[in-house]
This record gives structure tokens, C-alpha cells and sequence, in this order.
């Protein structure tokens, strides 16, 4: 299957979030090797130059490593993981503050509203 | 984007049928590495425009050149095309067929072919005609894609089958296109092919209304480009 895309971001920002998403969630193990371009864009039904273009941007912001013979790999250092995990659940919450606050919830409302509801 | 070699180009190319003009006057030049969209509604000329460069059909003015060469024998080689409609012999068994396009076409890689059947599991001692229509368009394709060309003209490759045969069409083209190479590939099912393109041309009555960067469409439109193709031709109902 290919991968699901919304058409209110570009396509590239998209695999970068969902690749970091895989590597935060460890579904691409630290250390493990990438699939080569053209495959990974097959498996995401994407172009290859789009795909090309989210990989350098990941390896830019070091979730992704490559070396120059034997293709790409998930970074080996967990401190970075932790952090874009770290921050990928920050977004979480500022979204759902957000999101209550569209409501008419102040936070404490909000928060006091999840101790409720949690489990 | 301009900064790879030129593989096609059209200068001033028009072509009438009868009374009614297919294209008109189109310019066009098309960078390596690149996959199109050839986009537009029924009648918009996608397909003459194909057939044109396909060296099927001759233009009433303007032409047509491959890496700088006009349409003919050489052109022929390194264009690899696949019809709207099947032009296959379909009591010709698969292997067969796998060893015509051997024959013919000298940057046709049968290896690449007989991998490519086997992974779907189609026996290459069936006819063609016994096969679903599903798989007679994957075998199709399969012959196209196995060819090494400069331009791959594909001409509604999606447009008879399930979603699940799009997409193995869909990741096959990816998979197996040559990279220095320009696909073009005509559809008017833009939502199901719109992730895979670099670049996006919309064809209405026969000209040119949209070349651009598919990214550069959706970021200043706003929309998806079946959102985009949706506005540009809800007019032009016919």
C-alpha cells in the first residue's frame, strides 16, 4: 500500500514527518538500513525525486545518516531520537490546548477535563 | 529545473482532424529526470500529442525533436510507448511476446521482463488473451518499462483497471524507469497518479493552459492538482 498523503502540505514535508514518525516510534530501528530511493518512493507511491528531496532533509537533521557506498541508515544516536520524540509530543499537547481552546476551554479546564477522561 | 538536457521538445506543433483542431500551435520542452503528468478531459489532444511524438501520426505544422533529432527510426528507439489500447497480437503467448519485443527493440531487457512477470506470478506459457484485463495491462506495461529509453510515453496506463492494479502500475513505473529519462504519462485520474509527478501539463482544446512544478501548483493554489484540474476545466464541460 501506499502511503497516505492530505493535499494541504507538500508532499516531501509529509515524508519527513512520517518517516520521522516511524524512526521516533521505532518501526525503523536505530542503525537500520534505509531502502534505497527508488523503492522507498515505490513503497510511498511517490516520486523519487520528492523522496530524494524528504531523505536529505531528515539527514540534515540527523535522524538519518548515509554513507556514500552502501546507501542511508536510521541514526544510531538515541539522544536525538529521544529529542524529536521529546518535541513531536510537545506539538501533541500545544495541538490539543489549541484545539480545546477553539472551544471556548481555557487550559486548566482542559487539563482538568483529560484527568477525567484518562485511564 | 532547466538545468538538465533537453529531451523533447515541440516548436509550433498543430494538428487538425477534419474541421476540428486537436492541438494547437503547442511549445513544449522537456527535461531529463523528470515525471509528467499529461493532464486534460477527454478530446483535450493527450493522446495526439503522444501519438505525434510516437511518430504514429504526422502534424499539419511545427515539430517535434528527440534529443535534438526529428521523429524517425532513431527517435523510435528511444522512445518507449504504450498505447491506449492494446496493439498486441493477444494469441501471442507471454514468452512469445517477451521475445518479439527481444528482437525488435535492442534496449529491451528480457531479464528485467521475466523477473518482472514472475514476481506476479503469471505463467509466460499463457496467451494473452487468457489473462484477466488487470493483468494484460501489467504485461503491457512490463514490455514498456523493460526497454532503457529517453522518453517513456505512457498513454492512460491506469485507465481500465482496479485500484490495486494502479497501484502495482504505479510502483512498477517508479520502480523501473530510467532515471536520466523523461515519463510522461496522460490520465485524466489525477488524484490517484498526482504524488509521483515532478511536473504537471494541463491540456484544454488542444493548448497548453498549466506547465509548472506539481509542488509549485499546490503551494500556490492552494489545492490538490485534482483539485486544480477540477477548477480549470469545470467550464469546458462538452
Amino acid at each position: 500500500m501506499g502511503w497516505e498523503f492530505t493535499s494541504d502540505k507538500p508532499i516531501h514535508v509529509q515524508l519527513v514527518n512520517e518517516i520521522s514518525n516511524r524512526i521516533i516510534k521505532g518501526e525503523y530501528a536505530p542503525g537500520m538500513k534505509l531502502p534505497s530511493v527508488r523503492d522507498f518512493a515505490a513503497q510511498a507511491s511517490v516520486n523519487p525525486n520528492t523522496m530524494q528531496r524528504a531523505l536529505s532533509a531528515l539527514e540534515s537533521g540527523g535522524l538519518i545518516f548515509s554513507e556514500r557506498t552502501t546507501g542511508r541508515f536510521v541514526t544510531n544516536n538515541l539522544k536525538l531520537i529521544r529529542k524529536a520524540k521529546e518535541a513531536l509530543a510537545k506539538a501533541n499537547v500545544e495541538n490539543f490546548f489549541s484545539s480545546m481552546a477553539e472551544l471556548g476551554y481555557s487550559n486548566d479546564d482542559a487539563i482538568s477535563m483529560a484527568n477525567e477522561l484518562k485511564r | 529545473m532547466e538545468q538538465n538536457p533537453v529531451v523533447f521538445e515541440a516548436k509550433g506543433l498543430s494538428k487538425s482532424f477534419g474541421s476540428k483542431a486537436a492541438l494547437k500551435n503547442i511549445n513544449l520542452t522537456l527535461y531529463r529526470g523528470k515525471i509528467i503528468g499529461l493532464l486534460g478531459p477527454n478530446g483535450s489532444g493527450k493522446t495526439t500529442l503522444i501519438k505525434l511524438t510516437a511518430g504514429l501520426i504526422q502534424p499539419d505544422a511545427g515539430e517535434i525533436r528527440i534529443n535534438g533529432k526529428p521523429i524517425g527510426t532513431e527517435s523510435k528507439l528511444s522512445v518507449a510507448y504504450l498505447p491506449d489500447k492494446s496493439y498486441l497480437n493477444d494469441w501471442m503467448k507471454v514468452r512469445e511476446l517477451v521475445e518479439m519485443f527481444s528482437e525488435f527493440y535492442s534496449n529491451f531487457s528480457a531479464e528485467r521482463a521475466h523477473k518482472l512477470i514472475a514476481d506476479l506470478g503469471i505463467n509466460e506459457e499463457m496467451r494473452l488473451k487468457a489473462l484477466s484485463k488487470g493483468n494484460q495491462e501489467k504485461i503491457q506495461l512490463i514490455l514498456v518499462m523493460s526497454r532503457k529509453a529517453d522518453l517513456y510515453l505512457l498513454d492512460e496506463p491506469i485507465g481500465g483497471v482496479d485500484p490495486a492494479a494502479r497501484e502495482y502500475i504505479i510502483n512498477t513505473i517508479i520502480g523501473n524507469y530510467d532515471e536520466n529519462a523523461v515519463v510522461v504519462i496522460s490520465t485524466h485520474l489525477i488524484s490517484d497518479i498526482e504524488n509521483i509527478l515532478d511536473e504537471a501539463i494541463f491540456l484544454k482544446n488542444g493548448e497548453i493552459s498549466i506547465f509548472d512544478n506539481c509542488d509549485r501548483i499546490r503551494e500556490q493554489s492552494g489545492k490538490s492538482l485534482d483539485g486544480v484540474f477540477r477548477e480549470v476545466f469545470r467550464c469546458s464541460a462538452n
